[in-house]
C-alpha cells in the first residue's frame, strides 16, 4: 500500500521535473509583481520594509493561483483520475500525495528565493526569519484548501479566473497573520502567537482538506 | 446470481432523464453491445456501472450482493476504457503502464509488456512519450491494459475510436477470446461489430427528450 | 428520528412544503417591516450623541445579523444535501445565496452610509464592514461556482462544498479581521460596539429584525418554488400542475 503511495509520489514529481518550465513561470510572474511596488510606490527603504511582508504574501498568494490547476488538471483531463479512482485507493489519500507533491515543487523553490526577495524589499533579519516561518507554516494551506477549489472546477473549461475568486475571500485570514508575524518581528515582538493560530489553521486543513477534495474530485466526476 | 446486474437504474443529465428503470445482467461468458443515437446516455450507463458517477435511482449488485458492499473486489476485476485514454502526454508508454499496474494491483512484467505492446503494433515506441504518438497509437497503448491485468469485467467506451482496420479486428479477436474465458464485456460502438467479435446481445438505449 | 424529514427530499414534496410556509412567511414579514421601520425611523428617541443617523441601524443591524445567519444556513442546506444526498437540500442552498449576497450588500451600504456623517468618509476599514465585505465575496464565490456548471445538480453540490469551507472560515475571517483592525487602528472606537440599547430603541430593532428574518424566510421558499420548477419542469406533476393553473385561468 505504501509503495503505491510512493509511486504516485515518484511519479507527479518526475512529471513536475519533465515540466520544469511550467514551474518556473509562477515564481517569475512572483518576482516581477515584487518588483512592481518600489517601482509604483517609491524605493524608500522605510517604505519598502514597512509594506514588504503584505507584498511578499500577495505575491505568493497570487502567484499561487497561477500554479494552483496543475495539482489535478492534467490528470483529470487526460483520464488518469477517472482510473485514480477505480483503482480502489482511497481517493482522499491520493489527494494528500498530490497536495504534497504540489507544495514541494511549488512552495519550496518559493523558500529558497525568499532571500532575495527580503533584499528587495529591505527586510530586517528578524522579519526574514519570521516570513520563512510563515511562509513554510502557511503556504501548505494555500495548496490544501487550494486544491478543494481546483477539485471544484477542474471540470469547468474556463475555471481560471474563477478559481481565484473562491479563494481569495479564503486566504485572507492567513494573509492577515501571517504579515502581522513579520510585522511584530520588525518591532521586536514575539510572534509566536500568530504562528499558532496559523499552525492550527494548517492542522484543521490537514484533517479535513483531503475528504473535502476527495468529494469535490467526485462531483466533478460526474 | 452471477455477474453483475443492474436493477431499475435512472439517470438524469443536465435536468434531462436519459434512461429510467433500465435493468440489465453482465454475465460472464457474456458480451454486450450497447447501442444508441448520441445523447442517448451511453457513457453516462458505463461510467455508472463502473462507479464513477451514482445512479439517480436504482441499485447495482455483484453476484447477489450489493456493489456498493465489495467495491474494491470489484475494482480487482474491472477494466475500463473510457473516452479519455488514462494516459500522461509527458510520460512513456512503459512508464505510463508501470504505474497504472502498480495501481491497479497488476503485476508488471516489463518483458511481458514488452510483448503486448509489440502485438499492438507500438514495436520501437514504448519509450516515447505518449504525446509525441498519433491518436491511433495512443489509443492501442490505452488498450493494452486488457493485455495486462487479468480481470473478469471489462467496460469500454467507444474502444474502436482511432484504431484502423488492423487494430479493430485485433481487439475484436482478443474480446471473443476473453468471452470464451468466462469474461463479461460490455461495449459501446459507432460501426457495428463484426462476427470477428463473436456472439453477443445488443441492449438499445433511445433518445429520449 | 429524523424521518419524518426524507418525504421532503422529494422536489413535489418540498414545492407543496413552500407553498403552505410562503403565507406564514411572506405577510407577519412585510408586517413587522412595516412597523418596525415606522417605529423605529419615525417614533423611536433620537440618540444623544448621534443624532437622528443612528436610525440607520434599524436597516443596518438587521440586515447585518442576518447576512451572516443566511450564510450559515446556506452551509447547513449544503451539508443536508451532502450527507443524506438530497436535492432538494442543494435547491434551497442556491435559493438562499442571491437573498443573502443582497442582504450583505445592503449591511455594506448603509454601513458606509452611516461612515459619512460619523467619520465624514463614505468608507473606513472597520473591522465589521470588511467582515462583511469578505462574506459579500464569499457569497459571489458560491453564486459564481453554481452558475458555472451546465449541469445544476452537479453545480449544487460544487456550491454547497464552497459554501461549507466558507463557513469555517466565516468565524475565522471575523476574528482575524477583528484584530487586524486593533492592531492598526488602536485608538478608534467601534462605533458598533455594543451600547446599552435604551428598550424603547430595542423593541423596534428586534420586530425589525424578525420582519427581515421573516421575509428572507419567505423569498427564499419563493425563489425556491421557482427552482424546483425550473429544474423538474418535464416531470408529469409539474405538467398537471401547469395544466391546472391554466384551468383555472381559464375559469377566471
Amino acid at each position: 500500500m505504501n509503495g503505491l503511495y510512493q509511486g504516485i509520489f515518484k511519479r507527479d514529481i518526475a512529471l513536475a521535473f519533465r515540466q520544469r518550465s511550467e514551474l518556473a513561470q509562477p515564481l517569475m510572474f512572483l518576482l516581477m509583481v515584487i518588483t512592481l511596488f518600489p517601482l509604483g510606490i517609491g524605493p524608500g527603504p522605510m517604505t519598502l520594509q514597512k509594506i514588504g511582508p503584505g507584498v511578499i504574501w500577495i505575491a505568493a498568494i497570487l502567484s499561487s493561483l497561477l500554479a494552483m490547476e496543475r495539482i489535478f488538471r492534467d490528470d483529470f483531463w487526460d483520464g488518469s483520475l477517472e482510473q485514480y479512482m477505480l483503482s480502489g485507493l482511497p481517493v482522499s489519500a491520493i489527494a494528500g500525495v498530490k497536495v504534497l507533491v504540489h507544495w514541494l515543487v511549488s512552495f519550496l523553490p518559493l523558500a529558497l528565493f525568499s532571500p532575495l526577495l527580503a533584499l528587495f524589499l529591505n527586510l530586517t533579519v528578524d522579519m526574514y526569519v519570521a516570513l520563512m516561518l510563515t511562509l513554510v507554516l502557511g503556504t501548505p494551506l494555500l495548496s490544501l484548501v487550494g486544491a478543494i477549489a481546483v477539485g471544484l472546477t477542474v471540470g469547468l473549461q474556463r475555471g481560471g479566473v474563477l478559481l481565484a475568486l473562491l479563494l481569495i475571500p479564503v486566504f485572507i485570514p492567513l494573509l492577515i497573520f501571517a504579515t502581522s508575524a513579520v510585522d511584530s518581528a520588525a518591532l521586536q515582538l514575539p510572534y509566536r502567537a500568530q504562528l499558532a493560530i496559523i499552525g492550527a489553521m494548517l492542522l484543521l486543513a490537514m484533517a479535513a482538506a483531503p475528504f473535502a477534495i476527495a468529494y469535490a474530485l467526485k462531483v466533478s466526476q460526474n | 446470481m452471477a455477474g453483475l446486474a443492474a436493477d431499475n437504474l435512472t439517470c438524469i443529465k443536465r435536468d434531462r432523464v436519459l434512461f429510467t428503470d433500465l435493468s440489465f445482467a453482465l454475465l460472464p461468458g457474456r458480451l454486450i453491445y450497447l447501442r444508441g443515437p448520441n445523447g442517448a446516455g451511453k457513457t453516462s450507463l458505463l461510467r455508472i456501472l463502473t462507479g464513477l458517477s451514482a445512479p439517480d435511482a436504482g441499485e447495482l449488485s455483484l453476484d447477489g450482493q450489493p456493489l456498493e458492499r465489495q467495491r474494491d473486489t470489484f475494482n480487482q476485476q474491472l477494466i475500463y476504457v473510457g473516452h479519455k485514454a488514462g494516459l500522461n502526454g509527458a510520460l512513456t508508454a512503459m512508464e505510463n503502464l508501470r504505474f497504472w499496474c502498480a495501481q491497479h494491483g497488476a503485476e508488471f512484467v516489463p518483458a511481458d509488456t514488452y510483448r503486448v505492446l509489440a502485438l499492438l503494433g507500438l514495436v520501437g515506441l514504448e519509450e516515447v512519450p505518449v504525446r509525441m504518438l498519433s491518436a491511433g497509437q495512443q489509443r492501442r497503448v490505452a488498450l493494452s491494459r486488457l493485455w495486462l491485468k487479468k480481470a473478469t469485467y471489462w467496460i469500454l467506451d467507444e474502444p474502436f475510436t482511432a484504431l484502423d482496420t488492423d487494430g479493430i479486428a485485433l481487439l475484436e479477436k482478443h474480446m471473443r477470446q476473453h468471452v470464451a474465458q468466462n469474461g463479461a464485456i460490455i461495449t459501446t460502438s459507432h460501426q457495428p461489430l463484426s462476427d470477428l467479435a463473436g456472439p453477443m446481445e445488443e441492449l438499445v438505449l433511445e433518445y429520449r427528450l | 428520528m429524523w424521518k419524518w424529514l426524507h418525504p421532503y427530499a422529494k422536489p413535489e414534496r418540498a414545492y407543496q412544503l413552500c407553498v403552505t410556509l410562503q403565507p406564514y412567511f411572506l405577510w407577519p414579514g412585510i408586517l413587522c417591516l412595516v412597523i418596525g421601520s415606522i417605529w423605529g425611523l419615525a417614533f423611536a428617541p433620537q440618540d444623544y450623541q448621534q443624532g437622528d443617523s443612528f436610525r440607520i441601524i434599524y436597516i443596518h443591524v438587521p440586515s447585518a445579523i442576518l447576512s451572516m445567519s443566511t450564510y450559515t444556513a446556506m452551509a447547513v442546506a449544503a451539508l443536508v444535501g451532502i450527507v443524506w444526498q438530497w436535492r432538494t437540500a442543494f435547491m434551497a442552498m442556491i435559493a438562499m445565496a442571491p437573498i443573502g449576497a443582497v442582504v450583505t450588500f445592503i449591511a455594506l451600504f448603509t454601513g458606509a452610509a452611516w461612515g459619512k456623517p460619523m467619520w465624514g468618509a463614505w468608507w473606513v476599514w472597520d473591522a465589521r464592514l470588511t467582515s462583511e465585505l469578505i462574506l459579500l465575496f464569499l457569497y459571489l464565490g458560491v453564486i459564481a461556482l453554481y452558475g458555472a456548471f451546465e449541469d445544476k445538480q452537479q453545480a449544487g453540490k460544487a456550491a454547497g462544498v464552497m459554501a461549507l469551507v466558507g463557513v469555517v472560515n466565516v468565524p475565522i475571517i471575523h476574528y482575524s479581521v477583528e484584530w487586524w483592525n486593533t492592531l492598526h487602528q488602536g485608538a478608534t472606537i467601534s462605533k458598533f460596539d455594543k451600547p446599552s440599547i435604551a428598550p424603547e430603541m430595542l423593541w423596534p430593532l428586534l420586530i425589525a429584525l424578525l420582519g427581515l428574518a421573516l421575509f428572507i424566510a419567505a423569498v427564499t421558499v419563493m425563489r425556491m418554488k421557482n427552482e424546483i420548477i425550473r429544474r423538474e419542469y418535464h416531470r408529469p406533476w409539474v405538467k398537471a400542475l401547469a395544466a391546472q393553473a391554466l384551468g383555472d385561468n381559464h375559469a377566471v
